[in-house]
């Protein structure tokens, strides 16, 4: 039941090098969610095909959310989907992250003053972890933010303090 | 010295191993922070309604057959309409035998009867009570 994890006052070698093992593992194999929700899921697919190749740094879409680590936010979310996006993010397993893609689900985007129908922001329903600019972000873009995640997830400790260098 | 046997054993016993590894360390540093939305029926982000043992009527396949050999057969028909007028008389031929066949085996399905819909006829009893008059007159007291 998670013995491990959080369970540490103060970090020493041996719990260093379980956590580079265990970092090295999820940031290479952030799983994605399959979904998106208006343009800026093009560019992710776009980052998906072989020109971009986002499954380079382990990103592979999942259908279901048990299977998943990274929710990827393309796209604009209505007031709709919100209850959708917050039902879907509790369904996946931890360690779970949230990249918002696209200004839509950053704040609004376009939407941000007039969207009667929009949220303004996906984090006012769940936390996100990495935010990407842009209407819609190219998919160089979406993979610095893939990478971005990547150096988050690098810095995680089993520990509840990591030592500062 | 080992059997063939032996060797299947050691793979059995190395597989559980390695299966019991990987739980094992995943229970040690998992996260645990359970609560019941994580449990959720995944329904692509609704609200899961009812069961999902939801049963059709039986009834409605033979109609679903008939309709799918009906829609196959427009989707046939659209691009003969197309070039209809470059095939001339040899795609009429073609697309009237191929009509006829499958009208035949409409016709077999409708005479055999399995589109009817077979809606349940409960038989109400009837129960001939005789008259007071008859009963008088059976019984002799009337004549």
């Amino acid at each position: 039941m998670g013995i491990l994890n959080y369970k540490f006052e103060n970090s020493n070698v041996l719990i260093t090098s379980l956590d580079s093992l265990l970092n090295w593992a999820r940031l290479s194999s952030l799983w994605q969610m399959q979904f998106g929700l208006a343009c800026c899921a093009i560019e992710m697919m776009a980052a998906s095909a072989s020109n971009f190749d986002i499954m380079r740094f382990g990103v592979i879409p999942r259908a279901t959310p048990r299977q998943t680590d990274v929710m990827i936010v393309a796209g604009t979310v209505t007031l709709k989907m919100a209850s959708r996006i917050k039902r879907l993010y509790d369904q996946m397993s931890e360690p779970r992250y949230v990249l918002s893609m696209g200004s839509c689900s950053n704040c609004g985007g376009p939407y941000w003053e007039h969207g009667y129908h929009v949220l303004k922001g996906v984090d006012r329903v769940i936390p996100v972890d990495v935010y990407v600019p842009g209407c819609p972000p190219r998919p160089e873009a979406l993979l610095e933010g893939i990478m971005k995640l990547q150096e988050k997830v690098r810095s995680e400790s089993l520990a509840k303090k990591t030592v500062t260098k | 010295m080992l059997t063939e046997f032996g060797k299947i054993l050691i793979f059995l016993i190395l597989g559980a191993l390695f299966v019991a590894g990987g739980m094992i360390a995943a229970w040690l540093l998992r996260p645990h922070r359970p609560y019941p939305g994580k449990l959720a029926t995944y329904e692509c982000g609704e609200e899961p309604i009812g069961n999902a043992w939801v049963r059709f009527n039986v009834r409605f396949y033979v109609i679903a057959l008939v309709f799918l050999i009906f829609e196959v057969e427009v989707v046939f028909l659209f691009p003969w309409a197309l070039v209809y007028r470059q095939l001339g008389l040899f795609a009429f031929v073609e697309m009237a035998v191929f009509l006829l066949i499958l009208i035949v085996g409409y016709v077999y399905v409708w005479v055999k009867g399995d589109l009817d819909w077979d809606k349940p006829k409960p038989e109400i009893p009837v129960i001939r009570r005789p008259s007071p008059q008859e009963t008088m007159v059976n019984a002799g007291t009337l004549s």
